[in-house]
This record gives C-alpha cells, structure tokens and sequence, in this order.
C-alpha cells in the first residue's frame, strides 16, 4: 500500500484474512448417509474421542488434511473504489465473497466493513417458481436485504427494468428463462447499499440486457458506491474496476490497477496455453472419471492464433482422454463473442456422430460453417457429454479460439430452441 | 454509519441482536411458506380440514366404540379433536421445521442472515393448519352443542407451548440433517410413534395413576391435557403439566444449543 487511507476513506479493509477447511478423505463426499456414518463412526470414535480432549474440531474420514482456501489475504477498498477480484477456478475468489458476506465465519484474520453492505452472489436467490413475479420481487428484496418500505418504493422501476409488466401476476415458472434472469437482475440491480459485493452475475441474460446491466452498474460506481466484483469476463472487470486483485491458491498473488493486473493474469494463462495445458479453464462442476478433454486446436494453429477468412469453415481438433469405455457420447463446440456471449453452439449429434470408444486417446475433428460472424476475436467453449446426461463428463470454457477476418455484414437471427445469437445448423464431423 | 466486523467467534456475540435485525426477512419467510403452502396443493384448505376429520372419525370408531375407553361425559369426537389439534399442529411443525435447512439449501449457500428464522418460519406456516383445524374444531363443538367456558382464554398459551414443544427437536433435527441427510427419516418414525404414545385418541386418564408422571415426560401430554382443559373444561393435574413443560424448555435449550453448533458450518456443507 503506497499511502495510508484516512480511516473514513476506507470502506473495507481486510487484514490477513484466512479460512481453512479439514477434509477428511474418503468415498469424497460431504453428506454421507446416516448409516455410513454409524459404522465409520465405530472406527473413528477412538480418534474423535482424542480430538475432543485435545479441543480439535472433529473430522470423521481416513486420512485428514487442512486446507487453506485463503490465507494471508490483506487488502483495503476505498470508498467509491470498485474493486476486481479475478483468478482461475479454486484460487479463493468463492471463499473470499462468502466469508466478506458473512456466509461463512473467517478462521483467522478480520475484515471490517463500514456502511450497509449487500452482496450478490447469485440472481434470484431465494425465487419460487410458484410465486408470481410481483411475489418474487417481494421476496427476493427481502433476501438481498432491502425493507419493506425500499421495495414498494422501487417496486415499479424494477418491473419497468425487467420489461414483464403484463406478467406480474402470473408463477415464474412459466416465465421464459430470459424472462426469469431479467426479473431476478432487475431486483438486484435496485439494490442501493453503500457497499455491494458482486459474482460472476453479468455473464446472465441476452446481450442487450447485459450491456442494460452493465450500464445500470457503471452508474452504481459513479454514485460513489463501493462495489467488489468477481468476474471471468476479463474485459468487463477493467472496463468496471479501478483496481484489482489477483488471487493465486488463496493468497494475494498481485494487487494494483485492473488493467495491469488482468494483462499479467491472461498472460499467465497464455503461457500455459501455449504449453499446451487447457487445465485452468476446466469447469469446476463435472462428472469426473470418464473423458478429460485434453486439448484443443483451431485451424491447427495454436489457441487464438487462427485467423478464419470469411466464408472458410473453422476447423476444431479436440483430443479426449478417454478413462472408461463410453457410448453415444456427445461432444459440443460453442462459440462465444468477446464479451463471452455464446454466438452460436454445435454439438456432433446434429451430423450423427456419437463418440462410442474404448478406454485411451480419441480425437475428434469438426467443420464449423462457414460462420456469418463479423470480423473479431471469438472464444470458444468445448464439452463432452453422454446423451441426455444432465452433467458433463469434462468442458473447457471460453479459450481463446480464432480470429475472424475480412468485412462482411452479419446475419443476426434468432433461434429459439439453441443459445446463441447467429443461427448456424451447417457442420460437418468426423 | 454501520459497522461490521468479521473475525473468528463474532457471529456468537451479536446473535441475538442478529436475530431481531433480520426480523423482516422473518415475515417475509413465513409468508412465503404460507403462500407456497397453498399454491402446490391441489386441494389446498379442504386438505387441512379433511385430514383431522378423517382422523378423529377413524379414533373415535376405534378407541371410542371398539376399545370403549372412556370419555368422562364429553363426546369421544370432541375429545379426539381436542387432543388431534395440537398434536397435528406438533407433527407438522416438527417435519416441517427438520427439513428447513435442506429445502433452502440455496438460500444458506448464498446469502448471509441468521439461520434459526428459517426453521422457525415454517413453524409459523404451519399455524395457518392449526387454525383452519381450530376452525373446523368449532363447527363441530357447535353441532354437539358443547360450549367452552372462561378458559378458552388460555387456549393461545398451551399452543406456545406446542410451538416450543415441536421447535426444540425440530431444530436439532434439521441441524443434523444437514450433516446426514437420512437422518430426516427419524422424523416420519417419530411422528408416527408419537401419534400413539401421546393421548390423542384417548383420555391420559386411562393411563394406570402410578405412572401418570413418567407419561408426562413426554411434553406432548402436558400439551394434549391443557387443551382438553381449556376447550372441554376436562381435569387436569398441575404436576404432570410442571413436568412437561420442564422437559420442553429443557429440549428447547438443546435443540438451540446444537443448532447454534452446526450452524457455522452450513454454508460449507450445503
């Protein structure tokens, strides 16, 4: 820290906060069944027994480990300040929201907060499918903390926000999912505290209502609130945040202003791209075990280099570390815009082709279009999945993918059915 | 201007301060149980009137005219009722409360506000079926044109204590079912069980007078009985009511002191 805020200035200052978890390792999970308990209980009752008189927190499991998912974490934010918080899955982002939103209790350190604070950590906390929207509303501002009198007070500017006039009395669930998102943001985007804490919430909705969101929370910031934002959606941290922080195995890896900060991160992350390791974009929820998606090309050329001419198909390799012996597996190729929109998705089960294989390495080769993109730099994301399977066995998001040039006007259609804001059906797999 | 401090032990301190801050999200719980209460059900309200019904029927058919126990001058119906109302208000409470946490599983995980108000919001749900029961319990008091007297009044003190009765192992419960999920199937086997040990389908005074005060041990008899005096003006002995209240607040305080435990840890396992 350069200089020394003025105790006023500061409207949250975190001083070496940590917080450990002991994981106990078994069959891996956190709920275990009453009746697992009961007999494992029989085994570990000597240790636990130990661990209460040594006053130890009692972890039942075979072998114990502490794990630090923060530690030494020591930051200021001034107020007014909009601060970023940015680092690949796991580094502590999640933990540090939680614990400053009081979710969960630090273990070490402290965090002192002035002014009324309000976090979001997920839109729509708390919706009933149920309930109609104007009972949504009412609820939902209650969980993000506003009193009765600030959501009647609001009430109308939100549902002029969310544009569901006509459907204020009818259940969300019958809402259409852009309908739902735009009710829940519109809550949250009337939030007035002094300090917001915000996640990952403006990777939601189409693109016209992000850009609305985005706007919604510029202006927040220009309001000389206190904001702390959490995002993988790069751009928008530096366009939003004076400062960042990048966080590295739950320590402070680097702190300054957020431009810096996330050109050293994408840096990092091209780096090891470049080295061929896709690992630090692998989404964290996944049926593990059966494929690892275990690298990905463009046009040959290493991630982000391809340039795809107009009218030119986008030639994607995907190499599948395949465990166990899968059938009518189903492999999907998104393509997202800059600002992380999914443009358009293809999935190999739209030409027939299902990955069926034995246990080893499988590669997978697919056409994309030609794409009526507009030139730029596009990402994409690639999963693979069983059929009808809800969870994905692996999937790498947002990599760098290729480079679309030339000029040429776009054809912007919708689709209904297939997120994504171009409609594309013309692929070809192998 | 509001000042919070997060370290290690602070949510202990200010918990009850904690708890009145958030007393408008409270309302806003309960109302929500109520609402949704309503709405999934098909048959909403007549589910709450036909169940006791049918229940009372069935008790009054078996313990009444088949058992032949005895009712002391009062209709066996009215006596069933009388002692059906708490004891369902009881059941559900308790069921409901032992799920809470798991059912706002989503809640806990992303949003901060003093745990407790959501087991006891879906007590004050299930109030709404006490009184459509209270309800019903009337209408039928006037077909057999049996009238309460003066202590009616102290009708809204027993049901306190049914409240306080279900939340102390209601919140234990669901403190631990976070932890193991199947422990929530204790609670069906509990209900089921308590349904016949308590005086529900017959007068506590069948039960053999030397063991009248260990039966009071369970809590549920000092509340069935103090019902039966304030609505049907029946007997009842003042030491059986000491001892269950005492077990009441003495479950109460264990249920608090073990769901204030397990809370901290909520966020990390749900």
């Amino acid at each position: 820290m350069p200089f020394e805020a003025p105790m006023s200035d500061v409207a949250i200052s975190v001083e070496g906060l940590g917080k450990s978890y002991l994981i106990g390792h078994r069959a891996g999970r956190e709920t275990e069944s009453f009746r697992e308990m009961l007999v494992r209980s029989m085994r570990g009752a000597a240790r636990g027994a130990l661990d209460v008189v040594r006053g130890r927190q009692i972890v039942t499991g075979d072998t114990i480990e502490e794990f630090w998912a923060l530690r030494d974490v020591s930051f200021e934010v001034r107020r007014g300040e909009v601060l970023g918080v940015i680092g690949r899955n796991g580094a502590g982002k999640s933990t540090l929201l939680k614990v400053l939103s009081r979710i969960t209790e630090p273990t070490e350190g402290r965090a002192v907060i002035r002014g009324r604070i309000a976090s979001l950590l997920e839109v729509g906390a708390g919706f009933h499918p149920e309930l109609t929207g104007r009972e949504n509303i009412q609820l939902n501002g209650a969980i993000l903390g506003m009193t009765r009198a600030e959501i009647a007070a609001r009430f109308d500017e939100i549902v002029d926000f969310a544009e569901v006039e006509q459907f204020l009395d009818t259940p969300v669930k019958r809402y259409s999912s852009g309908m739902y998102v735009r009710l829940a943001f519109a809550v949250a985007a009337h939030l007035e505290p002094e300090i917001l804490i915000v996640d990952e919430v403006l990777a939601v909705g189409d693109l016209a209502f992000q850009r609305k969101c985005l706007g919604k929370m510029q202006d927040v910031a220009q309001h000389g609130r206190t904001v702390i934002l959490v995002s993988h959606n790069l751009p928008s941290v530096v366009d939003l945040s004076d400062r960042a922080i990048l966080l590295e195995g739950g320590r402070v890896a680097m702190a300054g202003p957020s431009h810096d900060v996330a050109s050293h991160f994408l840096g990092s992350l091209r780096s090891e791209l470049a080295a061929g390791d896709i690992s630090a974009y692998r989404h964290p929820y996944r049926d593990e075990g059966w494929v690892d998606i275990q690298a990905v090309s463009v046009g040959g050329d290493p991630l982000g280099g391809a340039v795809v001419q107009p009218g030119e198909a986008v030639q994607v390799d995907v190499e599948l570390a395949v465990h166990r012996a899968v059938e009518d597996g189903i492999v999907v190729v998104n393509v997202l815009d800059e600002r992380l929109e999914i443009v358009a998705t293809f999935m190999s089960s739209d030409d027939g082709h299902y990955v069926s294989v034995e246990p080893g390495t499988h590669r997978v080769h697919c056409e994309l279009g030609p794409l009526p993109l507009a030139p730029g730099t596009y990402l994409i994301s690639v999963g693979a999945a069983p059929t009808g399977g809800r969870l994905a066995w692996d999937a790498v998001k947002a990599l760098p993918g290729f480079r679309m040039g030339g000029e040429q006007s776009a054809a912007w259609l919708r689709w209904p059915e297939r997120p994504g804001v171009v409609f594309q059906d013309r692929s070809t797999w192998r | 201007m509001s000042e919070v401090i997060l370290e290690p032990g602070r949510v202990d301190r200010n918990y009850w301060l904690d708890l009145w801050r958030y007393r408008e999200l409270f309302q806003v719980l309960a109302w929500r149980d109520v609402a949704i209460r309503y709405k999934q059900t098909a048959i909403g309200v007549a589910w709450a009137v036909i169940r006791p019904v049918l229940t009372v029927l069935i008790f009054t058919i078996v313990f009444g005219r088949i058992a032949k126990l005895p009712s002391h001058g009062v209709p066996y119906p009215l006596l069933v009722f009388a002692g059906m109302l708490p004891w369902t208000f009881f059941a559900t409470a308790l069921s409901d409360a032992a799920n809470s946490l798991v059912s706002n599983a989503n809640l806990i995980g992303k949003v901060y506000f003093p745990r407790l108000i959501v087991p006891v919001a879906t007590v004050v749900a299930a109030f709404v079926d006490f009184f459509i029961s209270l309800a019903v319990m009337a209408v039928v008091m006037a077909w057999y044109r049996f009238a309460p007297d003066w202590r009616v009044v102290f009708l809204p003190l027993f049901a306190l204590v049914a409240v306080l009765a279900s939340l102390g192992p209601g919140l234990w419960i669901t403190a631990v079912n976070v932890r193991y999920r199947d422990f929530r199937y204790v609670i069906p086997f509990l209900v089921q069980f308590g349904l016949y040990v308590s005086p529900v389908g017959f007068s506590s005074s069948v039960i053999p007078a030397q063991w009248r005060l260990i039966y009071a041990l369970n809590p549920m008899v000092g509340v069935i009985d103090g019902f039966r005096w304030c609505l049907l003006g029946a007997a009842i002995d003042w030491r059986e009511l000491a001892i269950s209240l005492t077990v009441v607040a003495i479950s109460l305080w264990i249920g608090l002191a073990q769901f204030r435990k397990l809370e901290k840890t909520f966020a990390d396992v749900l």
